[in-house]
């Protein structure tokens, strides 16, 4: 049975997420008292329950797979933090 | 005063061109300079480019142009920060999208251009619409126009403030869990979600996907009406939304509910509820009944369980919309010496308290190990709930309920606390969950100090115009809305 304290630093760290000591500690406590009250679904009987995704009755929506109009390269560099050559530079992924 | 009126009142006078829409414009731009810096609904607006569309709106009626055409032709609509308006600023009230200038359209957008309405401003909200307060917005909280100590509610704070101030005539908001509803509620404007898939999502920044719709915010129900008209529809960019029929809200609005049943679920009418909101609900209910509907009680048997259940599908649903934010094709960027320090410190940086939170809980809820026992089980009570409604439904025409259980509490009251926030939602959060239509309206104020109480009408899947009619019977039997903040 899972507890109720999260280990802030794994999960921020799954979340790509930069937090200061101090916001570990208090995201934690704050956290493990929200968990504390979303037990309380451990007192309903789900067995013979299917999950909802998607509270419309909607599957398999598809489109035509064809070339549509989209933003031009300009537009979406547009807010780019840098760019060159019609590209976002990011930092280096592979050595 | 001109920006005081309700659309149906504006449109009269323009067509007769008794005033012109660049006069209403300006009327809005001289309330938000009167009042706002108070109210604080606006994060920017341009008021240039406000007048300019005034006037092409004074054009397009000088030559011929009508309301039949264009419903909302020279009507100011001012819009949450989280729906994108191309060339304007799309920020979600966060630092992690400062600067950021929306290269498109949201297909609301588009619908309103093309109904004629004058756009502007860009109002608060909780930053990425997390809160039920906007003080969670970085940049500043907006306040309640009827007590600039209490918050406007959230987390389209500024949307109902800005109505509520006359500082527009309607708004756009957003409504994951309640975030149109409840500042509707607690500022005393109109303020309705449409059923999941009324409304396209094309264009709005994306919080829990299941849950978000875009509705409007209004002064009366006939101009929530005529909103909501315009901007529904199915729309092929957005795969969830719903290919019905678009019928003419505002023209099936009657003043009568007579043989219509109303269902009071009675696990809405608890202890905790503020005795006067309980009170004006009660007479507001009796109003009803006065008026020919049917009280018909009702249990929605799960209903305790819907916070919980939101708390980890909306998280969940978030961590994975708001991945996208990680400094490399817009917005902040923090560098860092390879591309996971880049993601983490952007990200530490950009995003406030409350959506770090948020974005904890919900990846946590996911992981592996823990998915089962959390996400997995929340969707199956999820089916419980909206089992629940649709069950009640076939024996009511719609549901009857306070918006929320208190009226606006003071800025700083709830912000130590997450739990004591989430649970003042806890009236309009099941409708997302279930996918139904809601919306609150006007019901009375509290004595000391005066506060809006909000009336929440509930209505089935695409029973919007049922909906609609209830909530527009009580309203004109009653005279709440003519009551408006004094801001001097």
């Amino acid at each position: 049975m899972p507890s109720t304290d999260i280990d802030v630093k794994y999960v921020a760290h799954l979340a790509r997420l930069g937090l200061t000591p101090e916001e570990e500690r208090k995201f934690g406590a704050q956290l493990g008292q929200v968990l504390g009250y979303i037990e309380k679904l451990r007192e309903v009987d789900v067995s013979a329950v299917e999950p909802t995704a998607h509270a419309v009755p909607m599957v398999n929506v598809t489109r035509p797979d064809g070339i549509r109009p989209s933003l031009s390269n300009e537009e979406a560099l547009r807010n780019a933090p840098a760019q060159a050559g019609g590209l976002f530079i990011v930092p280096k992924i592979v050595e | 005063m001109l920006n005081r009126l309700t659309h149906s009142e504006l449109t009269a006078r323009l067509a007769k061109r008794e005033i012109s829409a660049r006069e209403v414009m300006q009327a809005c731009l001289d309330q938000v300079h009167r009042v706002d810096g108070r109210v604080q609904a606006f994060l920017s607006h341009d008021a240039e480019d406000a007048l300019a569309q005034a006037a092409a709106a004074d054009k397009a009626l000088a030559q011929g142009a009508t309301h039949v055409q264009q419903p909302l032709l020279g009507v100011p609509i001012a819009l949450k920060d989280i729906l994108a308006v191309k060339g304007h600023p799309l920020g979600c009230a966060s630092k992690v999208l400062a600067g950021f200038i929306s290269p498109y359209d949201a297909t609301v957008v588009e619908k309103l251009k093309a109904a004629g309405a004058v756009l502007f401003g860009r109002l608060n909200m909780d930053e990425f619409a997390m809160g039920s307060s906007t003080e969670n917005s970085a940049y500043f909280t907006t306040r309640n126009p009827w007590d600039t100590s209490r918050i406007a509610g959230g987390s389209s704070g500024g949307s109902a403030a800005a109505v509520a101030a006359d500082e527009c005539v309607a708004a756009l908001g957003t409504d994951t869990g309640g975030s149109i509803r409840q500042p509707a509620a607690l500022c005393g404007c109109v303020g309705m979600k449409p059923t999941y898939g009324r409304v396209s999502r094309y264009g709005l920044v994306a919080f829990a996907s299941s849950l978000d719709q875009v509705g409007p915010l209004t002064k009366d129900v006939r101009d929530a009406a005529t909103l909501l008209r315009v901007i529904s529809g199915h729309d092929p960019r957005d795969s969830t939304s719903v290919d019905a029929p678009v019928p003419d809200y505002a023209a099936a609005l009657a003043e009568s509910v007579k043989g219509l049943r109303l269902g009071l679920p009675k696990e809405y009418f608890i202890r905790g509820i503020d005795p006067e909101v309980n009170a004006a609900v009660q007479a507001a209910v009796k109003q009803l009944e006065k008026l020919g509907a049917e009280i018909v009680d009702i249990s929605l048997p799960h209903t305790e369980y819907a916070v919980a259940t939101y708390y980890i599908v909306a998280t969940a649903e978030a961590s994975a919309n708001l991945a996208r934010f990680d400094g490399i094709r817009y917005g902040l960027r923090v560098d860092g010496a390879d591309p996971i320090a880049l993601y983490t410190k952007t990200r530490g940086a950009g995003f406030g308290a409350e959506v770090k939170r948020r974005i904890i809980l919900g990846t946590y809820v996911l992981s592996s190990g823990y998915y089962d026992a959390y996400y997995l089980r929340a969707q199956k009570v999820r089916t419980l709930i909206r089992q629940d409604f649709l069950k009640a439904f076939e024996t009511v025409d719609a549901i009857v309920t306070p918006t929320s259980p208190t009226a606006a509490f003071k800025a700083g009251e709830k912000t130590e606390d997450p739990m004591q926030m989430y649970l003042s939602d806890i009236f309009t959060i099941s409708c997302n969950l279930a996918g139904i239509c809601g919306v609150s309206l006007p019901c009375g104020f509290t004595t000391n100090p005066k506060l809006p109480i909000g009336l929440q009408v509930l209505g089935k899947p695409f029973g919007e115009a049922t909906m609609l009619r209830v909530a527009h019977a009580y309203e004109q039997a009653t005279q709440w809305r003519k009551d408006r903040p004094k801001l001097d």
